[in-house]
């Protein structure tokens, strides 16, 4: 995703030092980069990257939540879930076509992913058992998603930077609904409860490791910061989420599993903040290096998708070029 | 490997009254399913009274490094600029 | 008549119900990103349709059966929709083929029943109209595409036209219930849509260069339950959650 698109990232420039200072300067002064603008050959290689796993997740996350469309429980719940997923199409769609203005295809980018070249992020390789982690993933993988996306509304990048406002004003349906169910699984029975509780169980730490490694290990934000790619730390991040969070899972009755998560009233310059336990790193680079739940299948579903639907755009494309020499044919008459 | 669908720019009037404006790209193989895919795609939540789809190819932009020539000159003539001229406090707002 | 009528609406929801159900089987699988939005945009439409039709039947009904308790704890053989949406979605060209088979009727269906003697009739098929007027343009534009595309894709053109068209008849066939409301001026009369259907088919048809068999064995009896193995599965998947988890809100 967002901070993990960063890992591997490759800022590498070999433009002058005038050429860079000049474009510095436009970036500290606020002004957006727009698609033809000179820019550094590693700004425009991390926005690509950044870009296209952004997008790839968008396309991958409509897997573990169209795993229950056709169970979906109502016809309410089946309708929001539905253009939730459609709405994630979207997103990718926007993301896309934002990468695309920096000089790669939108068929590149398909490749590189399902040849595994490309990531996207490690949350989407987990699976979705359970109804009730259609409410958890809207709570808890959105609401990550937007701490990450509310500020790159403001990245440097314009394409970029307008497609994020446009999905921002999408995600606040994503993450209510989610929590919605919720209240409804934890305002229910003993059984609901409990598949909530599950939930909750299961998808706490993925959903922490959505911000990326710890600021240490990122090796690439600093640049990235000074570009305005990036505009907070991974853990800054994290503890936002972590804050806003834990009061939202008191309120539905559910425990963290998190038994070293203390409230501390002198973290975040005296507000208070929680405290909370270490974070398995060895699950999140196994999931992140291929080898989740899930990695597999995801992909495995991404390339079914493409190549048994070349026929349609060949089809596509082939009828396309007969109108055009039809069209071209009468207007010779 | 198949061939490459075209992608196109889509252009969005939200509202009577106003301009179209830019709002992103979509890949179709002609301009019937390029204007299908614009109203699904961009003007999902009722975001448009009319579409402009245009293959990205036709599209001719000014080249960033020319912006002196182009835009400067107009700079300097400060009175196309509303502020510029001093409207009465009594004619209220215009 | 109130019963004539449930029944009636049952048929209407269970039709739009199972179509959205199995369009929606797509999200995440489509042949290309854009139509990953389009087809979920039908189904949406179709369970949007499916939604105001059973909450009508069980006000009609009268019994206090909600939209969910009709849509999810019928028995199998107590679902009246046409064999047609049921059928699996086979690929791409079936599932375009299908969404304009069903639009292509409930689109002259709907107009008629603008002039319903019911106003939540008349209700319904005001903003349904519209929305079939869409889905027969975009499904249309594909089996234009389809059928005057590759020779593979027209080969799988043809295929679903052999495969759907034998369900097409059943279309305008009015069981007991149906005709009674036709009578009544509350429904359409089903058989006076052929023509209307016919004209609309035979335009794409021309254009996708496929013609529309006569067919001698249409197959029948959707409206009495008698479905085809595949809605099996498909109830099974639909009702799993409230049958795994009785009585319990959602």
């Amino acid at each position: 995703m967002y901070s993990q698109g960063l890992i591997g990232a490759d800022g590498a420039t070999t433009e002058t030092e005038e050429f860079l200072a000049a474009f510095q300067a436009r970036i500290d002064r606020e002004e957006k980069i727009e698609p033809n603008d000179p820019m550094p050959e590693g700004y425009r290689k991390t926005l690509v990257r950044q870009i296209g796993q952004h997008a790839h997740s968008e396309i991958v996350g409509m897997l573990p939540e169209g795993n229950w469309i056709t169970r979906a429980p109502s016809l309410r719940r089946k309708a929001a879930l539905l253009a939730k997923v459609q709405d994630e199409g979207g997103h990718g769609l926007y993301l896309y076509s934002a990468a695309e203005t920096l000089g790669v295809t939108r068929e590149q980018m398909t490749e590189e992913l399902i040849t595994g070249k490309a990531k996207y992020s490690s949350i989407f390789n987990y699976p979705t058992p359970t109804w009730a982690d259609m409410g958890t993933i809207g709570w808890l993988v959105d609401g990550a998603a937007i701490m990450n996306q509310i500020p790159l509304c403001r990245c440097s990048y314009g394409p970029y930077a307008r497609a994020m406002i446009r999905v921002c004003k999408e995600e606040s349906f994503h993450q209510r609904q989610g929590y919605e169910l919720l209240i409804s699984l934890c305002n229910g029975t003993k059984e609901q409860k409990e598949m909530a509780q599950d939930s909750i169980n299961r998808w706490w730490w993925p959903s922490l490791m959505m911000f990326g490694p710890h600021d240490a290990e990122s090796s690439h934000s600093e640049q990235s910061m000074k570009w305005k790619i990036k505009r907070f730390s991974n853990d800054e991040l994290r503890q936002k989420f972590i804050d806003a969070t834990v009061p939202q899972a008191e309120y539905l009755g559910l425990t963290v599993p998190d038994p070293d998560l203390k409230w501390n009233p002198k973290k975040n310059n005296g507000k208070g903040g929680y405290d909370h336990g270490e974070i398995n790193w060895d699950e999140f680079w196994q999931v992140v290096k291929g080898h989740g739940q899930m990695n597999r299948d995801r992909i495995k579903a991404r390339k079914k998708a493409w190549e048994d639907g070349a026929w349609v755009r060949d089809a596509a494309l082939a009828h396309a070029e007969k109108r055009a020499a039809r069209q071209t044919q009468q207007a010779a008459e | 490997m198949s061939k490459e669908t075209p992608l196109w720019e889509v252009f969005v009037r939200p509202r009577n009254g106003l301009s179209h404006k830019h709002c992103g790209s979509l890949h179709a193989a002609d301009e019937v399913m390029a204007l299908q895919a614009a109203r699904d795609t961009y003007t999902r939540r009722g975001e448009g009274l009319s579409i402009w789809v245009v293959p990205s190819k036709s599209i001719f932009a000014s080249d960033p490094d020319q912006t002196a020539e182009n835009f400067d000159p107009s700079v300097d003539k400060v009175y196309r600029h509303p502020t510029f001229y001093d409207i009465p406090e009594e004619v209220g707002h215009m | 008549m109130s019963n004539a009528l449930f029944n009636a609406l049952l048929e209407l929801g269970d039709d739009h119900l199972i179509l959205g159900h199995r369009v929606s089987e797509w999200c995440g699988h489509a042949p290309l990103l854009e139509e990953d939005l389009a087809m979920p945009n039908m189904a949406l439409d179709n369970i949007g349709a499916s939604r105001n039709l059973y909450t009508y039947a069980g006000e009609v009904e009268g019994k206090g059966r909600d939209e969910d308790q009709l849509a999810y704890l019928r028995m199998d053989r107590e679902y009246k929709n046409c064999l047609l949406v049921e059928r699996p979605n086979e690929d791409f060209a079936h599932t375009m083929l299908r969404q304009l088979y069903f639009a292509a009727f409930m689109e002259p269906y709907w107009q008629a029943a603008l002039s319903s003697t019911d106003e939540t009739i008349r209700g319904i098929a005001g903003k349904a109209v519209k929305e079939m007027a869409y889905h027969i343009r975009h499904a249309g534009e594909w089996v234009i595409r389809l059928g005057d595309g590759t020779t593979e894709s027209a080969e799988r053109m043809k295929a679903a036209v052999v495969e759907m068209t034998p369900y097409v008849e059943e279309l305008f066939v009015m069981s007991d219930d149906a005709k009674a409301c036709a009578e009544q001026g509350i429904l359409p009369d089903r058989e006076a849509l052929r023509t209307q259907w016919g004209q609309t088919i035979s335009n794409i048809f021309d254009q996708a260069l496929l013609e529309l068999p006569d067919v001698k064995f249409p197959q029948l009896g959707g409206r009495i339950g008698h479905h085809g193995e595949e809605m099996g599965f498909l109830l099974a998947q639909l009702q799993y959650v409230q049958r795994a988890y009785p009585g319990m809100s959602w």
